[in-house]
């Protein structure tokens, strides 16, 4: 490069900055005529423009609402947080029993049985080949939607009911006295992790294994329930179940479940399953075979070797494609709005675009959240992608 | 070697060849090999077996079996003393499919349709055939002639006698059809120049880049659409306001490209630094070195994970539904509501069909990509 004469190195110098130039006034003439348009369509159709909307009454009913919310005087501002809460709610219970199912068939597939590996194969084919949104339709209208009527209700193990309105299970009802129970927990996880942190020093310094599952498992578990007893026994019961009951018009007490959830929340784990097994079983074998008999040939037992040896090296292949599968699942939730649960996007910007009409700010707000959810996750996942690395000599 | 052959412990003639040992050999050593080498996988065969024994035969006999085939209305396909338990509506689909592939497009003008969808396989075949003579040639044919006759031949253009068909009248197959191919054929060429936007060493340029492709790719697909369908309106002055197929097709093909542009990177990342090093000596200039000698090698490279991106994009295209325009699936989910098919089997046999459709077509791009990836492999290993 050094050999250009600066004449040229100058042209060219001069030339890059016309470029720039010439594409930001093009650009910026673009976004200026836009909202010289935008200003005077809006002021024709006599729209508001800002975001003094959010505090004005929002005057609609939302299906299902985690905190408090009332049509006649919640504002808009509080219809986005209900939107908001349930979104991340889908998403939330999606990602963990995507997570879960996901796993599961990954390894299925890796099985050396024949029948089951193609079993999981044909899963992960006949899913990812199919459009999530009709998979939506499909549990929506042709499964939930198609489950007896409200007289007929099947009656589940456990007491909870199941009907075209939704799912219904017991809901807990808890006594003054759940809160030692709660207490009991809290000291039970502590103490588990003080044994952990002991073991590990133990092992450290003399070599010598202590189990470590059982007791902590009792630690956290056991001593919990152990106390929940000793207190039903003695005063009163901290849980008592309210059963659902069928009423005239309705069902009456328990949580309810609605179908609009169950199939949102059904369709996305069941897709993102689907690729999230292909991650999995590309990370299992992106760790060479050799590692596997390495590990054998140092005499750790198969579990030993595929805990120590194998998870933690193919963790580093999973977990960026694993992110961007979250982060799909939480972008495809949106699809909420094609069966009406009461979603970010169905709620904001459904109901409160459609009454306020305004579109620039609706959805502008709108793709800022998920924006943030994305770029937060991508941070978080970059810096534990960080933490795992391998260390290079 | 006289001294090794004199060995007493040295054959002299090769020994006879013999037969592997049963338990590997064989039907019957496959069988104890996959699904019979312990007690565990014996137990996981045993299930699978119970699960196909509790699966298929239901399915076989809703879909194939007991299904039926042909009727005039929804009696056809309703409990009957001679069907008590009638399986999957296949009359329904036979009688909706005209609907189902074109919309609402005029009876006497679906030719058009045809000729449109026989001049796309012509020019897919083209560029998917690797070996294919002159696919430049076929390149240009689908991304600059296909896409203005198509136009022309679809909305119609009645100077040279073709009625004119509005977009709304297009539904169906076509629609989604129409939706996937302008998705691929802007986001391809966008998402090459978005690629090399990022990549870049002008600031500015890489920063419009950066910022267009990670924006997109942060929120979902239908806020862009509601986006493309609500705010594109009021965006432009009153009387070029763009028809509602139009909003929602710059809509996907936005959100298209900044996935490719992804996928392009990734491409050109796999191009050796030499290869630009050379064409530099070469005194070749920034858009000859990548004409001809980046791209054409990076778009090889990453051909399988354009495929791929394709299939989201294909599948993807059903979400244009919820902003009102009748693709496949929203014509299942009309058809599908109409009174005279009302039956408890109607919606789960439209969504068969439906599934049977995207699956064939994603399935089938998926073979396609997973083909090349091997052949690229291949060539890399000589």
């Amino acid at each position: 490069m050094s050999e250009i004469a600066p004449a040229l190195r100058l042209r060219r110098r001069f030339g890059n900055i016309a470029l720039q130039l010439a594409l930001v006034v093009v650009v910026g003439a673009l976004a200026y005529a836009a909202a010289r348009n935008a200003a005077a369509n809006l002021a024709n159709a006599h729209i508001a423009v800002g975001f003094g909307f959010w505090n004005n009454t929002a005057g609609f009913d939302i299906s299902q609402t985690l905190i408090a919310y009332s049509a006649a005087t919640s504002t808009f501002g509080r219809a986005f947080w209900v939107g908001l809460v349930n979104t991340l709610l889908v998403a939330g219970l999606g990602i963990v029993l995507a997570t879960v199912l996901g796993f599961t068939v990954g390894l299925l597939r890796l099985s050396r049985n024949w029948l089951v590996a193609r079993l999981a194969g044909l899963y992960v084919e006949l899913i990812r080949n199919v459009p999530l949104l009709l998979q939506l339709l499909f549990w929506y209208n042709a499964v939930l939607k198609a489950l007896p009527e409200l007289s007929g209700s099947v009656a589940l193990p456990g007491g909870g009911l199941l009907n075209n309105r939704g799912l219904f299970l017991p809901r807990p009802e808890f006594a003054a006295s759940f809160r030692y129970v709660l207490i009991a927990f809290g000291v039970g996880a502590a103490a588990a992790l003080v044994l952990r942190a002991w073991a590990r020093r133990r092992q450290d310094r003399t070599g010598r294994q202590t189990p470590i599952l059982w007791p902590a498992l009792g630690l956290i578990v056991g001593l919990p329930l152990g106390l929940a007893l000793v207190l039903a026994l003695l005063t009163d019961i901290p849980v008592r179940f309210s059963y659902p009951q069928i009423g005239r018009f309705n069902v009456m007490g328990g949580i309810e479940i609605l179908p609009e959830f169950a199939a949102l929340l059904l369709a996305l784990t069941v897709y993102t399953a689907a690729f999230i097994a292909e991650v999995v079983r590309a990370g299992v074998l992106a760790v060479p075979p050799g590692q596997t008999e390495a590990a054998q040939a140092l005499g750790l037992r198969a579990g030993l070797t595929l805990r120590l040896v194998v998870v933690p090296q193919a963790m580093r292949v999973i977990v960026p494609p694993l992110t961007s599968q979250y982060l799909n699942l939480t972008k495809n939730s949106s699809l909420a709005v094609a069966i009406g649960y009461p979603d970010l996007v169905q709620v904001f910007a459904g109901s409160v675009l459609n009454i306020t009409g305004q579109a620039v700010e609706v959805i502008a707000i709108t793709m800022a959240v998920y924006l943030f959810i994305s770029l937060v996750t991508s941070l978080l996942m970059n810096l534990y992608g960080r933490a795992i690395a391998a260390v290079e000599r | 070697m006289a001294a090794l052959s004199d060995s007493a412990d040295l054959r002299t003639a090769p020994a006879a060849v013999e037969p592997p040992p049963p338990a590997r050999a064989g039907l019957r050593g496959w069988l104890f090999a996959n699904l019979l080498s312990s007690p565990g996988n014996v137990a996981l065969t045993l299930i699978c077996l119970a699960f196909f024994a509790w699966a298929a035969p239901p399915l076989l006999r809703f879909f194939v079996i007991d299904a039926v085939w042909s009727g005039p209305d929804r009696q056809a396909c309703l409990a009957a003393p001679a069907n008590p338990m009638p399986g999957a509506c296949w009359a329904f689909v036979r009688v909706w499919l005209n609907y189902f592939v074109y919309g609402f497009y005029p009876a006497g003008e679906r030719w058009r349709v045809d000729v449109f969808f026989a001049g796309l396989a012509f020019g897919i075949a083209w560029l998917a055939w690797l070996n294919a003579p002159r696919r430049d040639l076929g390149a240009l044919y689908v991304f600059v002639a296909l896409p203005i006759l198509s136009y022309v031949l679809l909305s119609g253009a009645p100077i040279i006698g073709l009625a004119a068909v509005p977009t709304s009248l297009w539904g169906g197959i076509l629609v989604t059809i129409v939706v996937a191919s302008v998705g691929i054929v802007v986001s391809l060429p966008l998402g090459v120049v978005l690629a090399l936007g990022r990549r870049s060493d002008l600031p500015a340029v890489k920063f419009l880049a950066v910022t267009f492709i990670e924006i997109v790719r942060g929120v979902p697909l239908i806020t862009v659409l509601f986006m493309a369908s609500v705010m594109l309106p009021l965006f432009v002055p009153e009387r070029l306001e763009p028809d509602k197929l139009v909003r929602a097709l710059i809509g996907v093909a936005l959100f298209a490209s900044a996935y490719m542009a992804e996928v392009v990177r990734g491409g050109l990342n796999a191009v050796p630094r030499g290869q630009y090093e050379a064409a530099q000596a070469l005194g070749l200039t920034y858009w000859r070195i990548m004409a001809l000698v980046i791209l054409p090698q990076a778009l090889r490279a990453t051909l399988p994970n354009i495929v791929n991106t394709f299939i989201g994009l294909f599948k993807d295209t059903t979400l244009v539904f919820i902003v009102g325009i009748f693709d496949f699936l929203r014509t299942i989910e009309a058809a599908r509501a109409d009174p005279h098919w009302a039956t408890p089997v109607t919606s789960v046999t439209g969504y068969a069909f439906a599934a049977l459709f995207y699956f064939f077509c994603c399935y089938g791009m998926s073979r396609y990509a997973s083909n090349v990836e091997a052949r690229l492999h291949r060539a890399d290993r000589r």
